[in-house]
């Protein structure tokens, strides 16, 4: 089977936030970045893992520039075959998603799976549009998936509970929690990344639909106001009269 | 010119449908509803009330996103509609991607207000900041966070006509559904009363389920909680759970981890019950209580319904 998993950066979970040029730009000053957890743990660990099971091979694929080489070769030293990058800044999700979408069609994948949205840019949106522009199914949010021949049996949240449905591929998957877990990778992996293909491939032209304007922090919280034990009676009074929400 | 607002009513038509055609009723052009799903034409007609002038109903089509997006744009080409509104659910992340390609429209996802021009605002950054993302093409779409917007109702009902979408087969066969029944769904929900370890054993979560039932809130828990399977796997509520935005939050025995305050930081009101002085979650809280839960949560649930009763 040949697996494609879309990854792509994002700052680590635990980055502090913050915007330069008028708040028109992430402020990447001191941002170390990683792959997005959703991408690698739940999207490529689960291709690995099908890989193991059943044959085939594993290439990762992102957009971006050359900066982005030492994220693609973490998803490498987790056991990736190869890596594709397309060589251009993913402006938006409509131009990722047609970016890899070119990739994939001339490279007819079986299964094409990404994690369920990025943490920086919470969008969901890559999986749904590679999935129309290849006219194949997309299933959103799976948290188990096998395969058996041209067929896929794929858990997926639905509102308040859990769908168990079949689809046949080639098909999308976005993974969410519950799909595999984390793999640490080995020296051996570290080492064999190094050596492993990646391929840089033109961007196809293509016009973002969408474009960040700038950016704006929450206001900062009010310091929070504390409650005797004891008095629960104050507590629903203040939620009552001064917070209005109950 | 016209805005199409995309409903799927298999569960009924919930808080989140009367928050998206509210909100489509902003935008300033006429109002009508594309849905699927088994909702009784009284409740789709009452859609109008909210701001809807037509709704146009295809109950034969599924929850597949293919027969969905192809739903929604032959509606779209019924209606000359230029804009495409959704609720931010799991149907929405499957579908809205698709016809944003389908109809080459610009997608925002995420939004938590009414456009200013063609830019709107959406949560990046899991809650941490806010984007304007600009809408560069004559057709939009954009989806919208639950609880971003009330409700506005106060007009009449509107009429439903059947809706031959040719929309074709599911692309999918569902196998089997597993659901609890009844329970408000935790996304819409507007207070959720959540618990983590420091409830010491799943036996314990009768005060918690009390609090809820008391206050008409949804229960939530935290990551550890889920994975140890103290509770199910849709109640947990972080970055790798479900994202909500109440407006309020109580959490109890929760610390406050990075990850968890990712899925709740857009609540409005957050009150934290800690036994720790220090956990940090107190920084993102309006209102803490240090003390042990065990006595805290039955005591605020009493202090609730005295609250009822003498209201």
């Amino acid at each position: 089977m040949k697996l494609l998993v879309c990854i792509s950066k994002s700052p680590d979970t635990t980055s502090k936030i913050s915007f330069t040029e008028g708040n028109s730009k992430f402020d990447e000053n001191g941002v170390q970045y990683i792959v997005n957890p959703y991408d690698e743990w739940y999207a490529l660990v689960r291709a690995l893992e099908l890989k193991e099971a059943g044959g085939g091979t594993v290439t990762i694929c992102t957009v971006g520039s050359v900066a982005d080489d030492s994220v693609i070769r973490k998803a490498l030293a987790i056991g990736a075959d190869a890596a594709v990058r397309i060589d251009a800044e993913p402006t938006d999700a409509y131009y990722t998603a047609m970016q890899i979408a070119e990739y994939a069609k001339a490279n007819e994948f079986d299964l094409v799976l990404t994690g369920k949205e990025t943490i920086n840019y919470n969008g969901s949106q890559v999986g749904g549009m590679l999935a129309e522009a290849l006219d194949v199914p997309f299933i959103s949010l799976a948290s188990k998936l096998d395969v058996n021949g041209s067929t896929a049996t794929v858990e997926t949240e639905i509102a308040g509970g859990v769908q168990v449905c079949e689809v046949s591929i080639p098909a999308v998957i976005s993974c969410a929690k519950g799909m595999a877990e984390q793999r640490i990778p080995n020296m051996r992996g570290i080492m064999a990344a190094r050596t492993k293909p990646l391929t840089v491939v033109a961007p196809a032209d293509i016009q973002a639909l969408t474009s960040f304007e700038n950016y704006d922090l929450p206001p900062a919280k009010a310091a929070c106001k504390m409650i005797d034990p004891e008095n629960m009676d104050e507590l629903v009074s203040l939620l009552h009269n001064e917070a209005k929400v109950i | 010119m016209s805005t199409l607002v995309y409903i799927n009513s298999s569960n009924g038509i919930g808080k989140a449908a009367l928050e998206v055609v509210s909100y489509a009723k902003k935008l300033g052009n006429d109002v009508v509803v594309v849905a699927n799903g088994n909702a009784d034409e009284a409740s789709l007609a009452s859609l109008g009330e909210y701001g809807a002038s037509k709704v146009m109903v295809d109950r034969s089509v599924e929850g597949d996103s293919q027969q969905v997006t192809r739903m929604i744009a032959s509606a779209a080409e019924a209606t000359g509609a230029s804009t495409v509104i959704f609720s931010h659910d799991l149907t929405a992340k499957s579908v809205a991607p698709r016809l944003s390609v389908r109809m080459k429209a610009g997608l925002v996802s995420g939004a938590v207000a009414v456009p200013e021009g063609n830019t709107v605002k959406v949560n990046v950054f899991s809650g941490k900041a806010f984007g304007h993302v600009k809408i560069n093409t004559d057709k939009k779409i954009i989806s919208l966070l639950p609880n971003s917007i009330q409700p506005e109702g106060g007009g009449s009902a509107c009429s439903v006509e059947d809706f031959a979408s040719n929309a074709g087969d599911s692309s999918i066969k569902v196998l089997e559904t597993k659901k609890p029944e009844g329970e408000i769904p935790l996304p819409e929900a507007e207070l959720v009363v959540s618990a983590g370890r420091g409830l010491k054993g799943p036996e314990n979560w009768g005060m918690v389920e009390e609090l809820a039932s008391e206050l008409g809130a949804a229960t939530a828990c935290s990551r550890p909680v889920a994975d140890i399977g103290w509770r199910p796997h849709h109640e947990h509520v972080g970055q790798t759970g479900v994202a909500i935005r109440p407006n309020l939050y109580i959490a109890a025995g929760i610390s406050g981890a990075i990850q968890h305050l990712a899925g709740v930081n857009g609540s409005k009101v957050i009150v934290v019950v800690n036994t720790d002085a220090e956990a940090p979650f107190f920084k993102a809280a309006d209102y803490g209580i240090v003390g042990d839960a065990f006595e805290v949560l039955p005591r605020l649930t009493e202090a609730v319904k005295k609250f009822k009763s003498s209201n």
